[in-house]
């Protein structure tokens, strides 16, 4: 359903990805896994729009997007919740969570009340500014913000990143919840023994290239040692 | 009691002042643009509402009326083909090209309407006063401060109340978050250009009846307006209220005490609250 075939970005001179391929089926969780700088941030920016390529590079149900600017790849159901959460601080909580489905409101089980349920903590801070919430809170509600536009595929960029343990564990207790819906999730994760616990396939990433890919079960620990940190590793 | 007058007549003036700098505050609060053609978009859009006046034998707001949203589409195309284009991390392309824009405004009026002094006649409006007790009131300069203070009003509400405001907020944050959620950056620029170019009519109504206008005079409001949305705090539609009303109450206790002392006087209360407040009175937590 969302493919990238040979996707390349770079940042002026400097090559950040070299030809990336990788395939999102509809419904399925998707583990992009690499060291720091291994190039998933920019991977999730190049498929969100943030980063413009030529077409062909990104199919979505078969048509190329990657020319296309962010707002209209949102618009088509990608939805991102991007590293370091990137809250409005001029909004409340509320109206973070209201702008992510004010463009695009897909037909879909995802809605304020919704989101509330899931995380109820932002009910209770609905009326406090984005930026007073615990990054927990905060990341919480860059979840429901990707939410509330019922994506049909959400990508997250490291959701996990500078929380503590249990709140993590909280965060990742809402995948099942945003799973039943149908949509595929794609999740950027450096904590490997989370991103093989709860995806369907993996994608290794290292210096811009796939070094490995496959189903949990499947790969062993020294071919994820390998692909994550290099042959010399 | 004659300061209650001045006052009173400061605070009037400092009105007209916030008409003349609300667009500025709005365009500058959402896509940090300096627009240095402010003050020449203010003469263009009297010379617009005059030719409705003249051409079509209208009443001054009516024509305003017609004149608004044919503004708002100026102002849209503008931000679409031009500003957009420049918009970016160097702040120097747009102060460029707005420069340049101030100074084509400035000539292709010239060459249109020619360096003569207009009015835009309002019959007995001119003359219409209202007694306050010890004070008596201009009726245009009484509804030249009530409109300010309506449209910085309506305005608030839309940034605030309005899903076109929480884009215009979210797109001031973070343009680039902005776009993942669906929103163009640049539609919403356009959106805002063209709302300004509203209140740039509502200026121009105003300056276009108190006063004669012709096509050199832009700069000179620009300036006024610039004072006032500097010392109110970039990006604070009341606080460019209260900076207009500032300069307004400036100028006019200088007139008071020495009538040439007026202009001056506004410029030395901008430099005055600068030193003390390099920031304005109410400045925006982030910029
Ligand atoms: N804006 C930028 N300008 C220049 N180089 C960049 C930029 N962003 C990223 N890079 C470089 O591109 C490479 C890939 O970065 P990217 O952020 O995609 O990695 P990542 O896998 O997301 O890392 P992390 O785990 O630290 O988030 C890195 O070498 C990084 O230094
Ligand atoms: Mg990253």
């Amino acid at each position: 359903m969302l493919q990238t075939q040979g996707l390349t970005a770079s940042y002026g001179q400097f090559k950040a990805l070299f030809g990336i391929d990788i395939r999102v089926d509809a419904g399925e969780c998707v583990a992009i896994i690499g060291a720091n700088g291994a190039g998933k941030t920019t991977l999730m920016r190049a498929i969100a729009g943030v980063l413009r390529n030529a077409p062909e590079m990104i199919l979505h149900r078969g048509e190329p997007i990657g020319d296309m600017a962010a707002d209209r790849v949102m618009r088509r159901g990608i939805a991102m919740v991007p590293e370091g959460r990137r809250l409005f601080p001029s909004l409340t909580v509320e109206e973070n969570l209201l702008i992510g489905g004010q463009v695009r409101r897909a037909a879909g089980p995802w809605d304020l009340a919704a989101v509330h349920r899931l995380f109820p903590i932002l009910k209770e801070r609905r009326s406090n500014p984005a930026t007073a919430l615990s990054g927990g809170q905060q990341q919480m509600v860059a979840i429901g913000r990707a939410l509330m536009s019922n994506p049909e595929v959400l990508l997250c960029d490291e959701i996990s990143l500078g929380l503590a343990p249990v709140v993590i564990r909280d965060i990742y207790a809402a995948l099942p919840a945003i799973r039943a819906t149908g949509a595929a999730v794609v999740l950027v994760e450096q904590d490997i023994a989370r991103a093989l616990a709860v995806a369907d396939r993996v994608y290794c990433l290292m210096e811009g290239r796939v070094t490995l890919e496959g189903r949990p079960r499947e790969l062993t620990r020294e071919a994820i040692h390998a692909a994550y940190f290099g042959a010399l590793a | 009691m004659i300061w209650v007058n001045t006052v009173v007549q400061g605070l009037m003036l400092g009105g007209l002042y916030a008409l003349f700098a609300t667009g500025l505050s709005l365009v500058f609060g959402i896509m940090r643009l300096v627009n240095l053609a402010h003050g020449d978009l203010i003469v263009f859009a009297a010379f617009a509402i005059l030719v409705i006046v003249e051409v079509l034998g209208l009443d001054p707001f009516v024509s305003a009326l017609l004149a608004a949203p044919l503004l708002f589409a100026a102002g849209w195309a503008l931000q679409r083909l031009v500003l957009n284009r420049v918009l970016g991390r160097d702040i120097l392309p747009p102060l460029l090209v707005t420069f340049g824009l101030s100074v084509a405004l400035q000539n292709g009026m010239l060459e249109v309407f020619s360096a003569d002094s207009r009015r835009i006649r309002s019959g007995a409006l001119e003359s219409a006063s209202v007694a306050l007790g010890p004070v008596t009131l201009g009726m245009l300069p009484l509804l030249t401060f009530a409109s300010a203070v309506a449209a910085i009003f309506l305005l608030n509400r839309i940034f605030y109340a309005t899903a076109l405001g929480r884009a215009f907020r979210a797109t001031s944050d973070d343009p680039v978050t902005a776009s993942l959620m669906g929103i163009n950056p640049r539609s919403v620029f356009a959106i805002a250009t063209g709302l300004a170019m509203v209140t740039v009519t509502l200026a121009a109504l105003y300056l276009g009846m108190r006063a004669n206008f012709d096509p050199s005079i832009g700069p000179a409001r620009l300036i006024y307006a610039f004072e006032a949305v500097i010392i109110g705090g970039l990006g604070s539609l009341w606080g460019t209220l209260a900076g207009g009303i500032i300069i307004g109450l400036a100028q006019t206790a200088g007139a008071a005490v020495n009538p040439e002392w007026q202009i001056l006087a506004g410029h030395l209360a901008f430099l005055v609250v600068l030193l003390v407040r390099p920031r304005g009175l109410f400045p925006r937590a982030f910029d």
